[in-house]
C-alpha cells in the first residue's frame, strides 16, 4: 500500500539523512520526497511517499521516525482526509499546428504552457496523482513527452 | 576559553569523573586541556577498548560512560563499541576529533565522516560547526544519552573549533522540543493491567535490562512476591531479580533454562518489563506463548508490538509504572496450582551438566561463584563462555552481570571488565572469556597493568570458537570450517605484560587457581584448559519454538 507520511523536523543539516536512513536501512525505496521550510524557519516539513510491502515494517519506521531526536511530529495521511498536490513540468514536442489540440487537453487540467521555443514547449501542471497520470498519458499520445520533472507530492489536512 | 577548555569544563559539569581514550592529531588541543584537568583519564591500547571500557563503566555504575578518540581511524575504531552500547541501551558519550572545518569533505588526512558512519548506531550525534554551540551540545549529549531509553551519543569536534575562543555558558536545563520521553504510565492502562493480573491463573514476569536501567528491581521484586509470580529474566535483565529467589526461573530463551521456556509457553499472562521480545528469547514467533495475554511495560514505544502482539502496552519508566501497579492491585491472583506446576518443571528439567574428571566450564563458573560468594561483577565475552556465565553464576544484584546482549560483540568482556573495575574499584571483577574472544582485545592487558586496574580473567580455553563449532556440530554435519584456533601461551603472555598468568589443566587445580587470582594484587589471566567437546545446553535450535529444546545429555 502507498503511504503518504508527513514529518515535521528541525531545520538542521543531517536530518534528511537520518530520516532517509530509516527507510534505506530496511530496504525501502522512497517514491517521492518534498522538503521545505515552514513559516517557522527553524522547522522543515517533509512529505514522503513510500510503497509499504509490509505494513508492520512501515509501522516500525514511523515509530523509529518519532524516536529521532530532530523529528517533531509524524503523520500518516493514508487513512486520513487530506488534500494532496504535485507540481510537474512537462517538456513536449510542440508546433503551432498542435495549439488547439494541446489547448483542449490542457483546459481539462490545472495546466498551462509556460515556455515555447522552436518545436518544444514546457507545460506546468498541478494536480493530484490520478489527474497528473491522465494528463501525462494524454500528452504523450498526442505529441510525445520529451522530459518530465515532478516535485513529489505534498499533503496537508485541516 | 578555548573550545578544548570548554569541552573539558562541560564534561566536568556533566559529571564526568573518568574517561577512556587515545590521543591523535585532531584531538591535541583536547589532550592539552586534559593534561592538568581533574578528570581521570585511562589511556587504552586500542580505541575499541576505550568504547567498551566506557560501556562497562556505565553498566557497572549507572553513570554515563565517556570515551575519546581522534578523527578517522580513531573514530572508526570506536564504532563497534558505540553500536554495542546503542543496542544494549547503555548511556555513553563518545567524543571524536575531526579535521578542520574547511577541510571536511576534502579527503583530508585522517578524515572520516563519523557522524555519517554512526548515524544508525547512535541515539543521536552531533558535528560541532560553531564553538558557541559546544557547551550546549555536550549538555544535550549527556541528557539524551542518559534519559528515556538510554544510548550512545557521539560528538564530533573539528580541530579549529577546539582552538577557537568564546565565553563559557552552561545551560540551565535541556530544552529539546522534539525529545520528551514519557516517564509516567497511562493510569487507565495500569488499572487494566491490575485487573488482568488479578484474573490470571498463570502469571509470569519477564524482566529485562530496562528494569536495571530504571532501578526498578526492588519494586519488581515486591510485585513478584505480592502476586506470587515466577520471574524469568533476559540476558540483559540478569541481576534484576535474584537468581537465588524461590520465584526465580533464571534466564529464558535459546540457552535459557528449560523450566523458564516451558513456563512461558504455559503462562496465561506475561508481564514484560523493560524487555523487547528479541528473537533469541521468543524462538519461533508464531508459536511463542500461545495462551498468554501480554502486558508490556517499556519506555520506548517503538519496542512495543514490534515482535509480538501486546494486549496492554504501557509506555513509561518501569519503576514508576510498577509502583503505580502495586498500588492499584487490590486483589491478587490464586496461583497455588501454577506454582506447583513450576516446581514440577524445575524438578523435571533442572539445569545440569555431566561432571567428570576433566575440567568442565560449568564447574569453573560454579567455583568462581563460590570463591567470590556471588558478590563479583561478572563480565563476559560472546559465545559459549557467555551462556555458561549466564547459567552457572547466580546473580542477585543489578549491575553485576555485564555482557554484550544485542550486538553480541566478541572482545567486549575484557575492556568492559576494565571499565567496571574503574567504576567500582572495591568490587572483584571477573571476565569470563573464551580463548577466541580474549584475543580480540588482549592488548588492554597493558592498560590494566599500567593503571593498576586489577581484573581477573577466566579463559575457558577449548582451542576452538566454541559456539560456532557447536552449531557446525549440530547443524552443519560436523564440518568444522575454520573454528579451530591456536592461542599464545597465555601465562607467558600475561607475564610479558606485567600481569599474572595461571594455567589450570587439572580439575583439582581449579579452585586454588581462582583463590590465588583473588589474592593477587594484579590483573590475572587464568587459562582453564576445559573439556573441548563441551556444548551449551539446553539449546533451542534457531527457528524452533522456545520449548523445543535440545538438552544434549540424552
Amino acid at each position: 500500500m502507498r503511504h503518504t507520511i508527513s514529518v515535521l523536523v528541525e531545520n538542521k543539516f543531517g536530518v534528511l539523512a537520518r530520516v532517509a536512513g530509516l527507510f534505506s536501512a530496511r530496504g525501502y525505496n522512497i517514491s517521492s520526497l518534498a522538503v521545505s521550510e515552514t513559516m517557522d524557519p527553524s522547522i522543515s516539513y517533509m512529505t514522503i511517499v513510500v510503497e509499504a510491502k509490509d505494513e508492520k515494517i512501515l509501522e516500525q519506521i514511523k515509530k523509529q521516525l518519532n524516536k529521532l531526536i530532530d523529528v517533531i511530529t509524524v503523520t500518516d495521511f493514508t487513512k486520513r482526509e487530506h488534500v494532496e498536490k504535485e507540481l510537474v513540468l512537462i517538456k513536449i514536442n510542440y508546433s503551432t499546428r498542435d495549439k488547439e489540440k494541446v489547448g483542449s487537453v490542457l483546459s481539462k487540467y490545472v495546466a498551462k504552457i509556460i515556455q515555447h521555443k522552436g518545436d518544444t514547449a514546457i507545460i506546468e501542471a498541478i494536480g493530484e496523482q490520478q489527474q497528473i497520470k491522465q494528463l501525462l498519458e494524454n500528452l504523450n499520445n498526442l505529441c510525445g513527452i520529451k522530459e518530465l520533472l515532478r516535485t513529489g507530492k505534498i499533503a496537508m489536512a485541516c | 576559553m578555548t573550545g578544548a577548555q570548554i569541552l573539558i569544563e562541560s564534561l566536568k559539569r556533566a559529571g564526568t569523573e573518568v574517561m577512556f581514550g587515545y590521543p591523535g592529531g585532531q584531538v591535541l588541543p583536547i589532550f592539552d586541556s586534559l593534561y592538568d584537568a581533574d578528570i581521570k583519564f585511562i589511556l587504552v591500547r586500542h580505541e575499541q577498548g576505550a568504547a567498551h571500557a566506557a560501556d562497562g563503566y556505565a553498566r557497572a555504575t549507572g553513570k554515563v560512560g565517556v570515551c575519546l578518540a581522534t578523527s578517522g581511524p580513531g573514530a572508526t575504531n570506536l564504532v563497534t563499541g558505540i553500536a554495542n552500547a546503542y543496542m544494549d541501551s547503555v548511556p555513553m558519550v563518545a567524543i571524536t576529533g575531526q579535521v578542520k572545518t574547511h577541510l571536511i569533505g576534502n579527503d583530508a588526512f585522517q578524515e572520516a565522516d563519523v557522524t555519517g558512519i554512526t548515524r544508525p548506531i547512535t541515539k543521536h550525534n552531533y558535528l560541532v560547526k560553531d564553538i558557541k554551540d559546544l557547551s550546549r551540545i555536550i549538555f544535550e549529549a549527556f541528557y539524551i544519552a542518559s534519559t528515556g531509553r538510554p544510548g550512545s551519543v557521539l560528538v564530533d569536534i573539528p580541530l579549529d573549533i577546539q582552538n577557537q575562543e568564546t565565553d563559557f555558558v552552561w545551560p540551565q536545563e535541556a530544552d529539546i522540543r522534539s525529545y520528551k520521553p514519557t516517564y509516567f504510565g497511562h493510569p487507565g492502562q495500569i488499572k487494566k493491567s491490575a485487573k488482568l493480573i488479578a484474573g490470571s491463573k498463570k502469571p509470569l514476569i519477564y524482566s529485562g535490562g530496562g528494569v536495571i536501567t530504571s532501578g526498578a528491581h526492588q519494586v519488581l521484586r515486591s510485585l513478584a512476591e505480592k502476586i506470587q509470580s515466577p520471574v524469568t529474566t533476559t540476558l540483559m535483565g540478569m541481576g534484576s531479580f535474584p537468581d537465588t529467589h524461590r520465584l526465580s526461573l533464571g534466564m529464558l530463551g535459546m540457552h535459557g533454562t528449560a523450566y523458564a521456556n516451558h513456563a512461558i509457553m504455559q503462562a496465561d499472562l506475561i508481564i514484560a518489563v523493560g524487555a523487547r521480545f528479541d528473537d533469541r528469547v521468543t524462538g519461533r514467533i508464531d508459536a511463542f506463548a500461545p495462551y498468554a495475554k501480554v502486558i508490556h511495560i517499556d519506555i520506548d514505544p517503538a519496542t512495543i508490538s514490534k515482535n509480538i502482539r501486546v494486549d496492554v502496552p504501557i509506555v513509561g519508566d518501569a519503576k514508576n509504572i510498577l509502583g503505580e501497579l502495586l498500588e492499584q492491585l487490590k486483589k491478587t491472583p490464586d496461583v497455588t496450582a501454577w506454582l506447583k506446576e513450576i516446581e514440577a518443571l524445575k524438578k523435571k528439567y533442572p539445569l545440569k551438566y555431566k561432571d567428570g574428571q576433566k575440567i568442565k566450564p560449568q564447574y569453573v563458573i560454579e567455583q568462581i561463584y563460590e570463591a567470590t560468594r556471588g558478590e563479583a561483577i561478572i563480565t563476559t565475552e560472546v559465545g559459549q563462555n557467555q551462556m555458561w556465565a549466564c547459567q552457572w553464576y547466580k546473580y542477585t544484584c543489578p549491575r553485576t552481570f555485564i555482557s554484550s546482549g544485542g550486538l553480541g560483540t566478541m572482545g567486549f568482556g575484557f575492556p568492559a571488565a576494565m571499565g567496571a573495575k574503574v567504576g567500582c574499584p572495591d568490587k572483584v571483577v571477573f571476565d569470563i572469556a573464551g580463548d577466541g574472544s580474549i584475543q580480540m582485545n588482549i592488548q588492554e592487558l597493558a592498560t590494566c597493568v599500567a593503571n593498576k586496574i586489577n581484573v581477573k580473567v577466566a579463559i575457558l580455553n577449548n582451542g576452538c570458537l566454541g559456539m560456532v563449532r557447536q552449531w557446525q556440530e549440530l547443524f552443519y554435519k560436523k564440518r568444522y570450517s575454520y573454528t579451530s584456533i591456536t592461542s599464545p601461551d597465555f601465562v607467558k603472555l600475561a607475564e610479558s605484560y606485567g600481569a599474572c598468568g595461571i594455567r589450570v589443566t587439572k580439575k583439582e587445580e581449579v579452585r586454588p587457581a581462582i583463590d590465588k587470582s583473588l589474592a593477587l594484587d594484579n590483573t590475572v589471566l587464568i587459562d582453564f584448559r576445559i573439556e573441548p567437546q563441551e556444548n551449551v545446553y539446553p539449546m533451542v535450535p534457531a527457528g524452533e519454538a522456545i520449548n523445543q529444546m535440545l538438552d544434549g545429555l540424552a
